[in-house]
Protein backbone atom coordinates (compact mmCIF):
# COMPACT_ATOMS: atom_id res chain seq x y z
CA UNK A 1 0.00 0.00 0.00
CA UNK A 2 1.63 3.22 -1.12
CA UNK A 3 1.23 6.27 1.08
CA UNK A 4 -1.66 8.57 0.26
CA UNK A 5 0.79 11.41 -0.24
CA UNK A 6 2.21 9.69 -3.32
CA UNK A 7 -1.13 9.20 -5.03
CA UNK A 8 -0.85 11.31 -8.19
CA UNK A 9 2.35 12.97 -6.93
CA UNK A 10 4.69 12.15 -9.81
CA UNK A 11 1.94 12.54 -12.39
CA UNK A 12 1.08 15.99 -11.04
CA UNK A 13 4.78 16.93 -10.84
CA UNK A 14 5.30 15.92 -14.46
CA UNK A 15 2.17 17.73 -15.66
CA UNK A 16 3.15 20.88 -13.75
CA UNK A 17 6.66 20.70 -15.22
CA UNK A 18 5.24 20.57 -18.73
CA UNK A 19 2.81 23.38 -17.99
CA UNK A 20 5.64 25.53 -16.66
CA UNK A 21 7.64 25.14 -19.87
CA UNK A 22 4.56 26.28 -21.82
CA UNK A 23 4.48 29.59 -19.96
CA UNK A 24 7.03 31.62 -21.92
CA UNK A 25 7.34 34.54 -19.48
CA UNK A 26 7.80 32.48 -16.34
CA UNK A 27 10.18 30.17 -18.12
CA UNK A 28 12.36 33.02 -19.36
CA UNK A 29 12.27 34.85 -16.03
CA UNK A 30 13.34 31.74 -14.15
CA UNK A 31 16.09 30.50 -16.44
CA UNK A 32 17.38 33.58 -18.20
CA UNK A 33 17.11 36.46 -15.74
CA UNK A 34 19.60 35.16 -13.11
CA UNK A 35 21.94 34.14 -15.92
CA UNK A 36 21.91 37.62 -17.45
CA UNK A 37 22.52 39.24 -14.05
CA UNK A 38 25.40 36.87 -13.45
CA UNK A 39 27.05 37.48 -16.82
CA UNK A 40 26.62 41.27 -16.87
CA UNK A 41 27.74 41.82 -13.27
CA UNK A 42 30.40 39.15 -13.55
CA UNK A 43 31.88 40.94 -16.57
CA UNK A 44 31.74 44.28 -14.77
CA UNK A 45 32.88 43.29 -11.30
CA UNK A 46 34.55 39.92 -11.68
CA UNK A 47 33.47 36.67 -10.10
CA UNK A 48 34.69 35.42 -6.77
CA UNK A 49 37.39 38.08 -6.64
CA UNK A 50 37.78 40.29 -3.64
CA UNK A 51 36.17 43.43 -4.95
CA UNK A 52 35.94 46.02 -2.19
CA UNK A 53 32.59 47.70 -2.48
CA UNK A 54 32.62 51.33 -1.36
CA UNK A 55 35.44 50.81 1.05
CA UNK A 56 34.02 47.71 2.69
CA UNK A 57 36.20 44.64 2.74
CA UNK A 58 33.36 42.21 2.01
CA UNK A 59 33.48 40.76 -1.49
CA UNK A 60 30.44 41.17 -3.64
CA UNK A 61 30.06 38.01 -5.67
CA UNK A 62 27.67 38.07 -8.66
CA UNK A 63 27.57 34.26 -8.57
CA UNK A 64 26.01 34.34 -5.09
CA UNK A 65 23.59 37.07 -6.16
CA UNK A 66 22.56 34.99 -9.17
CA UNK A 67 22.13 31.88 -7.02
CA UNK A 68 19.93 33.82 -4.58
CA UNK A 69 17.99 35.29 -7.51
CA UNK A 70 17.32 31.76 -8.74
CA UNK A 71 15.87 30.86 -5.35
CA UNK A 72 13.86 34.07 -5.21
CA UNK A 73 12.41 33.70 -8.69
CA UNK A 74 11.28 30.22 -7.66
CA UNK A 75 9.49 31.76 -4.68
CA UNK A 76 7.82 34.48 -6.73
CA UNK A 77 6.75 31.97 -9.31
CA UNK A 78 5.30 29.68 -6.63
CA UNK A 79 3.41 32.53 -4.99
CA UNK A 80 2.00 33.62 -8.35
CA UNK A 81 0.97 30.08 -9.30
CA UNK A 82 -0.71 29.31 -5.99
CA UNK A 83 -2.61 32.60 -6.00
CA UNK A 84 -3.76 32.10 -9.58
CA UNK A 85 -4.80 28.53 -8.78
CA UNK A 86 -6.72 29.69 -5.76
CA UNK A 87 -8.45 32.55 -7.53
CA UNK A 88 -9.38 30.40 -10.52
CA UNK A 89 -10.84 27.66 -8.36
CA UNK A 90 -8.17 25.21 -9.52
CA UNK A 91 -7.10 24.50 -5.93
CA UNK A 92 -10.71 23.93 -4.99
CA UNK A 93 -11.18 21.49 -7.86
CA UNK A 94 -7.99 19.61 -7.00
CA UNK A 95 -8.99 19.45 -3.36
CA UNK A 96 -12.24 17.70 -4.30
CA UNK A 97 -10.19 14.78 -5.63
CA UNK A 98 -8.34 12.20 -3.54
CA UNK A 99 -5.23 14.39 -3.96
CA UNK A 100 -3.85 15.41 -0.59
CA UNK A 101 -3.06 19.12 -0.12
CA UNK A 102 0.53 18.19 0.74
CA UNK A 103 0.82 16.44 -2.61
CA UNK A 104 -0.29 19.55 -4.50
CA UNK A 105 2.23 21.82 -2.76
CA UNK A 106 4.90 19.12 -2.81
CA UNK A 107 4.60 18.69 -6.58
CA UNK A 108 5.06 22.43 -7.08
CA UNK A 109 8.10 22.46 -4.81
CA UNK A 110 9.69 19.62 -6.79
CA UNK A 111 9.04 21.49 -10.04
CA UNK A 112 10.64 24.62 -8.58
CA UNK A 113 13.66 22.67 -7.32
CA UNK A 114 14.02 21.01 -10.71
CA UNK A 115 14.17 24.35 -12.48
CA UNK A 116 16.51 25.67 -9.80
CA UNK A 117 18.95 22.89 -10.68
CA UNK A 118 18.61 23.55 -14.42
CA UNK A 119 19.08 27.26 -13.91
CA UNK A 120 22.10 26.73 -11.68
CA UNK A 121 23.64 24.31 -14.16
CA UNK A 122 23.33 26.93 -16.91
CA UNK A 123 24.93 29.44 -14.58
CA UNK A 124 27.89 27.22 -13.72
CA UNK A 125 28.41 26.25 -17.35
CA UNK A 126 28.35 29.90 -18.41
CA UNK A 127 30.73 30.71 -15.57
CA UNK A 128 33.21 28.04 -16.64
CA UNK A 129 33.23 29.43 -20.18
CA UNK A 130 33.18 33.14 -19.51
CA UNK A 131 35.24 33.36 -16.35
CA UNK A 132 37.82 30.59 -16.64
CA UNK A 133 39.91 29.92 -13.60
CA UNK A 134 37.70 31.53 -10.98
CA UNK A 135 34.89 28.94 -10.89
CA UNK A 136 36.70 26.59 -8.54
CA UNK A 137 33.62 25.90 -6.49
CA UNK A 138 32.58 22.35 -5.56
CA UNK A 139 29.60 21.99 -7.89
CA UNK A 140 27.72 19.39 -5.83
CA UNK A 141 28.21 21.15 -2.57
CA UNK A 142 27.16 24.47 -4.11
CA UNK A 143 24.10 22.92 -5.78
CA UNK A 144 23.07 21.31 -2.52
CA UNK A 145 23.45 24.64 -0.74
CA UNK A 146 21.32 26.38 -3.38
CA UNK A 147 18.64 23.68 -3.13
CA UNK A 148 18.52 23.91 0.66
CA UNK A 149 18.34 27.70 0.42
CA UNK A 150 15.58 27.54 -2.19
CA UNK A 151 13.57 25.11 -0.08
CA UNK A 152 13.86 27.32 2.97
CA UNK A 153 12.99 30.51 1.07
CA UNK A 154 10.13 28.63 -0.66
CA UNK A 155 8.61 27.85 2.72
CA UNK A 156 8.41 31.59 3.35
CA UNK A 157 6.77 31.69 -0.08
CA UNK A 158 4.10 29.26 1.24
CA UNK A 159 3.26 31.77 3.96
CA UNK A 160 3.02 34.63 1.45
CA UNK A 161 0.99 32.46 -0.94
CA UNK A 162 -1.32 31.53 1.92
CA UNK A 163 -2.28 35.08 2.73
CA UNK A 164 -2.15 36.85 -0.64
CA UNK A 165 -5.80 37.74 -1.33
CA UNK A 166 -5.78 37.67 -5.13
CA UNK A 167 -3.38 36.96 -7.97
CA UNK A 168 -3.19 40.68 -8.66
CA UNK A 169 -1.58 41.24 -5.26
CA UNK A 170 0.83 38.33 -5.54
CA UNK A 171 3.57 40.23 -7.35
CA UNK A 172 3.61 43.42 -5.22
CA UNK A 173 3.28 41.55 -1.93
CA UNK A 174 5.96 38.99 -2.68
CA UNK A 175 8.12 41.86 -3.96
CA UNK A 176 7.58 43.80 -0.75
CA UNK A 177 8.89 40.82 1.21
CA UNK A 178 11.59 39.65 -1.17
CA UNK A 179 13.45 42.88 -1.94
CA UNK A 180 14.03 44.08 1.64
CA UNK A 181 14.95 40.49 2.47
CA UNK A 182 17.56 40.60 -0.25
CA UNK A 183 18.88 43.95 0.98
CA UNK A 184 19.30 42.63 4.52
CA UNK A 185 20.77 39.31 3.46
CA UNK A 186 24.43 40.28 3.81
CA UNK A 187 24.95 40.00 0.09
CA UNK A 188 25.74 43.67 -0.42
CA UNK A 189 27.10 44.60 3.01
CA UNK A 190 27.72 42.59 6.16
CA UNK A 191 24.77 41.91 8.42
CA UNK A 192 26.87 42.99 11.42
CA UNK A 193 26.88 46.55 10.15
CA UNK A 194 23.11 46.80 10.30
CA UNK A 195 21.45 48.54 13.23
CA UNK A 196 20.69 46.08 16.06
CA UNK A 197 16.97 45.74 15.31
CA UNK A 198 17.55 45.12 11.62
CA UNK A 199 20.27 42.62 12.42
CA UNK A 200 17.82 40.64 14.56
CA UNK A 201 15.25 40.68 11.73
CA UNK A 202 17.91 39.62 9.24
CA UNK A 203 18.64 36.45 11.20
CA UNK A 204 14.96 35.46 11.09
CA UNK A 205 15.01 35.54 7.30
CA UNK A 206 16.16 32.54 5.29
CA UNK A 207 18.06 34.63 2.72
CA UNK A 208 20.59 35.78 5.33
CA UNK A 209 21.54 32.22 6.20
CA UNK A 210 21.40 31.20 2.55
CA UNK A 211 23.87 33.93 1.60
CA UNK A 212 26.23 33.02 4.45
CA UNK A 213 26.15 29.34 3.51
CA UNK A 214 26.59 30.02 -0.22
CA UNK A 215 29.47 32.43 0.37
CA UNK A 216 31.13 29.87 2.63
CA UNK A 217 30.71 27.00 0.20
CA UNK A 218 31.91 29.22 -2.64
CA UNK A 219 35.01 30.10 -0.64
CA UNK A 220 35.67 26.40 -0.16
CA UNK A 221 34.72 25.90 3.47
CA UNK A 222 32.78 22.79 4.41
CA UNK A 223 29.18 22.55 5.60
CA UNK A 224 30.41 21.87 9.11
CA UNK A 225 31.79 25.39 9.34
CA UNK A 226 28.29 26.67 8.56
CA UNK A 227 26.21 24.29 10.62
CA UNK A 228 24.49 27.24 12.28
CA UNK A 229 23.25 28.53 8.93
CA UNK A 230 22.24 25.03 7.81
CA UNK A 231 20.34 24.48 11.05
CA UNK A 232 18.73 27.89 10.73
CA UNK A 233 17.57 27.15 7.16
CA UNK A 234 16.06 23.85 8.31
CA UNK A 235 14.38 25.36 11.35
CA UNK A 236 12.99 28.27 9.32
CA UNK A 237 11.71 25.78 6.75
CA UNK A 238 9.91 23.82 9.48
CA UNK A 239 8.51 26.95 11.13
CA UNK A 240 7.31 28.61 7.92
CA UNK A 241 5.81 25.38 6.60
CA UNK A 242 3.96 24.79 9.86
CA UNK A 243 2.77 28.40 9.86
CA UNK A 244 1.54 28.20 6.27
CA UNK A 245 -0.49 25.05 6.96
CA UNK A 246 -2.19 27.03 9.73
CA UNK A 247 -3.07 30.03 7.59
CA UNK A 248 -3.48 28.38 4.18
CA UNK A 249 -6.73 29.09 2.36
CA UNK A 250 -7.89 26.92 -0.51
CA UNK A 251 -10.41 29.40 -1.87
CA UNK B 1 -36.16 2.81 -0.48
CA UNK B 2 -32.91 3.75 1.24
CA UNK B 3 -31.78 7.19 0.15
CA UNK B 4 -28.32 7.62 -1.42
CA UNK B 5 -28.08 11.05 0.16
CA UNK B 6 -29.84 11.96 3.39
CA UNK B 7 -29.57 15.43 4.88
CA UNK B 8 -31.37 16.50 8.02
CA UNK B 9 -31.50 19.97 9.55
CA UNK B 10 -28.36 21.19 7.80
CA UNK B 11 -27.20 24.65 8.78
CA UNK B 12 -24.20 26.74 7.77
CA UNK B 13 -23.31 30.37 8.33
CA UNK B 14 -20.42 32.51 7.15
CA UNK B 15 -19.79 35.02 9.90
CA UNK B 16 -23.15 36.65 10.42
CA UNK B 17 -24.58 35.59 7.08
CA UNK B 18 -26.77 32.53 7.21
CA UNK B 19 -26.08 30.59 4.00
CA UNK B 20 -28.10 27.50 4.87
CA UNK B 21 -30.67 27.82 7.62
CA UNK B 22 -32.40 24.48 7.88
CA UNK B 23 -32.31 22.00 5.02
CA UNK B 24 -33.49 18.40 5.06
CA UNK B 25 -33.68 16.32 1.91
CA UNK B 26 -33.31 12.84 0.50
CA UNK B 27 -31.95 11.77 -2.88
CA UNK B 28 -32.68 8.28 -4.18
CA UNK B 29 -30.65 5.95 -6.32
CA UNK B 30 -30.77 6.53 -10.06
CA UNK B 31 -32.61 9.85 -10.03
CA UNK B 32 -31.64 13.33 -11.14
CA UNK B 33 -32.32 15.51 -8.15
CA UNK B 34 -32.22 19.28 -8.62
CA UNK B 35 -31.74 21.91 -5.97
CA UNK B 36 -33.22 25.03 -7.53
CA UNK B 37 -33.35 28.61 -6.42
CA UNK B 38 -31.90 32.06 -7.03
CA UNK B 39 -28.23 32.92 -6.57
CA UNK B 40 -27.35 33.14 -2.89
CA UNK B 41 -30.20 30.85 -1.82
CA UNK B 42 -27.77 28.30 -0.33
CA UNK B 43 -27.60 25.78 -3.19
CA UNK B 44 -23.84 25.59 -3.51
CA UNK B 45 -23.20 25.62 0.23
CA UNK B 46 -25.66 22.77 0.71
CA UNK B 47 -24.04 20.79 -2.07
CA UNK B 48 -20.51 21.40 -0.79
CA UNK B 49 -21.47 20.26 2.69
CA UNK B 50 -22.92 17.09 1.19
CA UNK B 51 -19.71 16.50 -0.79
CA UNK B 52 -17.65 16.92 2.37
CA UNK B 53 -15.82 19.98 1.04
CA UNK B 54 -17.36 22.28 3.62
CA UNK B 55 -17.97 21.68 7.31
CA UNK B 56 -21.58 22.28 8.34
CA UNK B 57 -22.43 24.08 11.58
CA UNK B 58 -25.29 21.77 12.36
CA UNK B 59 -27.28 18.88 10.97
CA UNK B 60 -26.60 15.35 9.85
CA UNK B 61 -25.45 14.24 6.40
CA UNK B 62 -25.10 10.74 5.04
CA UNK B 63 -23.89 9.98 1.50
CA UNK B 64 -23.79 6.34 0.38
CA UNK B 65 -24.02 5.51 4.07
CA UNK B 66 -20.86 7.52 4.80
CA UNK B 67 -20.22 10.63 6.84
CA UNK B 68 -18.77 13.19 4.39
CA UNK B 69 -16.46 14.63 7.05
CA UNK B 70 -15.23 11.49 8.79
CA UNK B 71 -15.11 9.26 5.68
CA UNK B 72 -13.92 11.96 3.27
CA UNK B 73 -11.26 9.83 1.60
CA UNK B 74 -13.50 6.85 0.99
CA UNK B 75 -16.31 9.09 -0.22
CA UNK B 76 -14.08 10.91 -2.75
CA UNK B 77 -13.47 7.59 -4.50
CA UNK B 78 -17.21 7.09 -4.89
CA UNK B 79 -18.54 10.53 -5.82
CA UNK B 80 -17.84 12.76 -8.81
CA UNK B 81 -17.81 16.52 -8.50
CA UNK B 82 -18.15 19.48 -10.84
CA UNK B 83 -17.82 22.97 -9.34
CA UNK B 84 -19.47 26.19 -10.38
CA UNK B 85 -17.17 28.37 -12.50
CA UNK B 86 -14.27 26.00 -12.07
CA UNK B 87 -10.98 26.21 -13.95
CA UNK B 88 -7.97 24.07 -14.58
CA UNK B 89 -4.40 25.08 -15.28
CA UNK B 90 -4.54 27.30 -18.39
CA UNK B 91 -1.99 25.27 -20.32
CA UNK B 92 -2.89 21.74 -19.24
CA UNK B 93 -3.90 19.57 -22.19
CA UNK B 94 -7.21 17.74 -22.15
CA UNK B 95 -5.57 14.31 -22.16
CA UNK B 96 -3.15 15.35 -19.40
CA UNK B 97 -5.99 16.39 -17.13
CA UNK B 98 -7.81 13.13 -17.77
CA UNK B 99 -4.59 11.16 -17.27
CA UNK B 100 -3.85 12.96 -13.98
CA UNK B 101 -7.35 12.36 -12.68
CA UNK B 102 -7.11 8.70 -13.66
CA UNK B 103 -4.03 8.30 -11.50
CA UNK B 104 -5.97 9.47 -8.43
CA UNK B 105 -8.65 6.81 -8.34
CA UNK B 106 -8.55 3.09 -7.77
CA UNK B 107 -11.23 2.21 -10.31
CA UNK B 108 -11.27 4.09 -13.62
CA UNK B 109 -13.03 3.98 -16.98
CA UNK B 110 -11.41 3.89 -20.41
CA UNK B 111 -10.16 7.37 -21.37
CA UNK B 112 -10.83 7.13 -25.10
CA UNK B 113 -14.37 5.90 -24.64
CA UNK B 114 -15.08 8.63 -22.12
CA UNK B 115 -13.66 11.40 -24.32
CA UNK B 116 -15.65 10.05 -27.26
CA UNK B 117 -18.83 9.94 -25.21
CA UNK B 118 -18.36 13.60 -24.30
CA UNK B 119 -17.35 14.64 -27.81
CA UNK B 120 -13.83 15.65 -26.82
CA UNK B 121 -11.68 13.29 -28.94
CA UNK B 122 -10.71 16.08 -31.32
CA UNK B 123 -9.62 18.23 -28.37
CA UNK B 124 -7.29 15.70 -26.75
CA UNK B 125 -4.21 17.87 -27.29
CA UNK B 126 -5.83 21.25 -26.79
CA UNK B 127 -4.85 23.46 -23.86
CA UNK B 128 -7.60 24.07 -21.34
CA UNK B 129 -7.52 27.84 -22.02
CA UNK B 130 -8.35 27.30 -25.70
CA UNK B 131 -11.55 25.32 -25.03
CA UNK B 132 -14.98 26.90 -25.44
CA UNK B 133 -17.28 27.19 -22.44
CA UNK B 134 -19.21 24.09 -23.47
CA UNK B 135 -16.03 22.09 -24.04
CA UNK B 136 -14.69 23.09 -20.62
CA UNK B 137 -17.88 21.93 -18.97
CA UNK B 138 -17.75 18.66 -20.91
CA UNK B 139 -14.20 18.16 -19.71
CA UNK B 140 -15.31 18.76 -16.13
CA UNK B 141 -18.07 16.21 -16.61
CA UNK B 142 -15.45 13.77 -17.93
CA UNK B 143 -13.29 14.39 -14.84
CA UNK B 144 -16.30 13.89 -12.60
CA UNK B 145 -17.10 10.56 -14.29
CA UNK B 146 -13.61 9.13 -14.66
CA UNK B 147 -13.89 6.79 -11.67
CA UNK B 148 -17.42 5.60 -12.37
CA UNK B 149 -18.83 7.36 -9.32
CA UNK B 150 -22.09 6.27 -7.76
CA UNK B 151 -23.21 9.86 -7.27
CA UNK B 152 -22.33 12.87 -9.43
CA UNK B 153 -22.64 16.45 -8.20
CA UNK B 154 -23.13 19.14 -10.84
CA UNK B 155 -23.16 22.74 -9.64
CA UNK B 156 -24.64 25.30 -12.06
CA UNK B 157 -23.43 23.21 -14.94
CA UNK B 158 -24.72 25.29 -17.83
CA UNK B 159 -24.42 28.82 -16.44
CA UNK B 160 -22.92 31.07 -19.07
CA UNK B 161 -23.34 28.62 -21.94
CA UNK B 162 -25.21 29.39 -25.13
CA UNK B 163 -28.51 27.53 -25.72
CA UNK B 164 -26.97 25.05 -28.14
CA UNK B 165 -24.16 24.03 -25.79
CA UNK B 166 -26.67 23.89 -22.95
CA UNK B 167 -28.85 21.42 -24.83
CA UNK B 168 -25.84 19.23 -25.58
CA UNK B 169 -24.95 19.17 -21.88
CA UNK B 170 -28.54 18.25 -20.94
CA UNK B 171 -28.28 15.23 -23.20
CA UNK B 172 -25.11 14.16 -21.43
CA UNK B 173 -26.65 14.53 -17.99
CA UNK B 174 -29.66 12.38 -18.79
CA UNK B 175 -27.17 9.90 -20.25
CA UNK B 176 -25.38 9.74 -16.89
CA UNK B 177 -28.66 8.99 -15.13
CA UNK B 178 -29.61 6.38 -17.74
CA UNK B 179 -26.39 4.51 -16.95
CA UNK B 180 -27.55 4.17 -13.38
CA UNK B 181 -25.63 6.99 -11.70
CA UNK B 182 -27.44 9.23 -9.26
CA UNK B 183 -27.18 12.91 -10.15
CA UNK B 184 -27.48 15.78 -7.66
CA UNK B 185 -27.46 19.14 -9.44
CA UNK B 186 -28.10 22.78 -8.70
CA UNK B 187 -29.46 25.31 -11.14
CA UNK B 188 -31.16 28.65 -11.20
CA UNK B 189 -32.60 27.89 -14.65
CA UNK B 190 -36.12 26.63 -14.29
CA UNK B 191 -36.21 25.33 -17.84
CA UNK B 192 -33.14 23.23 -17.10
CA UNK B 193 -34.68 21.86 -13.92
CA UNK B 194 -37.89 21.02 -15.73
CA UNK B 195 -36.10 19.24 -18.60
CA UNK B 196 -33.59 17.32 -16.52
CA UNK B 197 -34.79 16.66 -13.03
CA UNK B 198 -36.82 13.73 -11.84
CA UNK B 199 -37.37 15.61 -8.61
CA UNK B 200 -36.61 19.15 -7.54
CA UNK B 201 -36.31 20.98 -4.25
CA UNK B 202 -36.92 24.72 -4.27
CA UNK B 203 -34.62 26.55 -1.89
CA UNK B 204 -34.78 30.15 -0.81
CA UNK B 205 -32.98 32.01 1.98
CA UNK B 206 -31.37 28.75 3.09
CA UNK B 207 -34.61 26.85 3.53
CA UNK B 208 -36.43 24.33 1.34
CA UNK B 209 -39.89 25.54 0.50
CA UNK B 210 -41.10 22.67 -1.69
CA UNK B 211 -39.96 19.24 -2.92
CA UNK B 212 -41.44 17.04 -5.62
CA UNK B 213 -41.42 16.13 -9.31
CA UNK B 214 -41.73 19.17 -11.59
CA UNK B 215 -45.18 17.91 -12.72
CA UNK B 216 -46.39 17.51 -9.15
CA UNK B 217 -45.28 21.00 -8.22
CA UNK B 218 -46.89 22.55 -11.28
CA UNK B 219 -50.11 20.62 -10.73
CA UNK B 220 -50.22 21.54 -7.08
CA UNK B 221 -49.28 25.18 -7.22
CA UNK B 222 -50.17 26.31 -10.73
CA UNK B 223 -53.21 24.36 -11.91
CA UNK B 224 -54.39 27.10 -14.24
CA UNK B 225 -54.34 26.30 -17.97
CA UNK B 226 -54.77 28.56 -20.95
CA UNK B 227 -55.79 27.74 -24.51
CA UNK B 228 -55.19 30.31 -27.20
CA UNK B 229 -56.68 29.81 -30.66
CA UNK B 230 -57.54 31.81 -33.72
CA UNK B 231 -60.82 31.57 -35.56
CA UNK B 232 -62.79 33.69 -38.04
CA UNK B 233 -66.17 32.42 -36.78
CA UNK B 234 -68.60 34.77 -35.09
CA UNK B 235 -69.36 34.97 -31.35
CA UNK B 236 -66.71 32.46 -30.42
CA UNK B 237 -66.03 33.87 -26.96
CA UNK B 238 -69.72 33.96 -26.10
CA UNK B 239 -70.21 30.39 -27.26
CA UNK B 240 -67.47 29.11 -25.00
CA UNK B 241 -68.40 31.13 -21.93
CA UNK B 242 -69.51 29.09 -18.95
CA UNK B 243 -69.16 25.72 -20.64
CA UNK B 244 -67.56 22.90 -18.65
CA UNK B 245 -64.56 24.05 -16.64
CA UNK B 246 -64.06 27.19 -18.70
CA UNK B 247 -63.59 30.04 -16.25
CA UNK B 248 -63.02 32.87 -18.66
CA UNK B 249 -63.20 33.23 -22.41
CA UNK B 250 -62.22 36.41 -24.15
CA UNK B 251 -61.21 37.42 -27.60
CA UNK B 252 -60.90 40.26 -30.10
CA UNK B 253 -62.73 38.69 -33.01
CA UNK B 254 -59.79 36.64 -34.25
CA UNK B 255 -57.65 35.46 -31.33
CA UNK B 256 -59.32 33.90 -28.29
CA UNK B 257 -57.91 33.18 -24.85
CA UNK B 258 -59.72 30.58 -22.80
CA UNK B 259 -58.74 30.06 -19.17
CA UNK B 260 -59.52 27.29 -16.74
CA UNK B 261 -57.97 24.90 -14.27
CA UNK B 262 -57.25 21.22 -14.03
CA UNK B 263 -55.72 18.48 -16.12
CA UNK B 264 -58.91 17.93 -18.12
CA UNK B 265 -59.30 21.53 -19.17
CA UNK B 266 -57.52 21.32 -22.53
CA UNK B 267 -59.42 18.19 -23.57
CA UNK B 268 -62.62 19.87 -22.62
CA UNK B 269 -61.88 22.95 -24.73
CA UNK B 270 -61.11 20.69 -27.71
CA UNK B 271 -64.43 18.88 -27.17
CA UNK B 272 -66.31 22.16 -27.01
CA UNK B 273 -64.67 23.40 -30.18
CA UNK B 274 -65.61 20.15 -31.94
CA UNK B 275 -69.15 20.15 -30.60
CA UNK B 276 -69.74 23.79 -31.52
CA UNK B 277 -68.21 23.22 -34.94
CA UNK B 278 -65.85 26.17 -34.53
CA UNK B 279 -63.34 26.44 -37.36
CA UNK B 280 -59.91 26.93 -35.86
CA UNK B 281 -56.90 28.26 -37.78
CA UNK B 282 -54.36 28.05 -34.98
CA UNK B 283 -54.33 26.39 -31.58
CA UNK B 284 -51.88 26.36 -28.71
CA UNK B 285 -51.88 25.69 -25.00
CA UNK B 286 -50.07 27.54 -22.27
CA UNK B 287 -49.19 25.28 -19.38
CA UNK B 288 -47.52 26.77 -16.31
CA UNK B 289 -43.89 25.91 -15.71
CA UNK B 290 -41.65 25.66 -12.67
CA UNK B 291 -40.95 29.33 -13.27
CA UNK B 292 -44.61 30.08 -12.48
CA UNK B 293 -44.49 27.79 -9.46
CA UNK B 294 -41.43 29.61 -8.19
CA UNK B 295 -43.09 32.97 -8.70
CA UNK B 296 -46.16 31.80 -6.84
CA UNK B 297 -44.25 30.30 -3.92
CA UNK B 298 -41.78 33.11 -3.39
CA UNK B 299 -43.66 36.10 -4.72
CA UNK B 300 -40.84 37.09 -7.04
CA UNK B 301 -39.21 35.88 -10.25
CA UNK B 302 -36.04 33.84 -9.96
CA UNK B 303 -33.89 36.31 -11.85
CA UNK B 304 -34.13 39.00 -9.18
Amino acid sequence: MRPRFLRGFWKLTWVETKIFTREPMGFVATLVMPLVVFIVLGRALGVGKRVPASGLDIPFNPAILAAVLIAISAVQSLVAIISIYREGGILKRLRATPLSPVTILGAHVVVKLLFTVISLTLLLLAGRRLFPGVMQVNVFSFTAAVLLSTLSILSLGFVIASVVPTARFAQPISGAVVYPMLALSGLFFPVERLPRAFEAVAYLLPTTHAVALLQGVWAGSGWGAHWVNVAALLVLFAVYTALSTKVFRWE
Amino acid sequence: MIPVIAVSNLGKRYGRTVAVDDVSLEVFEGEIFGLIGPNGAGKTTTMECVQGNRVPDKGKISVLGLDPQRNANELRQRIGVQHQEAHLQKRIKVWEAVDLWRSLYTKVVDTDALLARLGLEAKRNAWFMTLSGGQKQRLFIALALIHEPEVVFLDELTTGLDPQARRAIWGLVTGIRDRGTTVFLTTHLMEEAERLCDRVAIIEHGRLIEVGTPEELVRKHSPERTVVFTSDDANVAERMQGLGTVERAEGNGATYTIRGTGDDFVTEVINIIAREGIRVRGFRTEIPTLEDVFLKLTGHAIRD
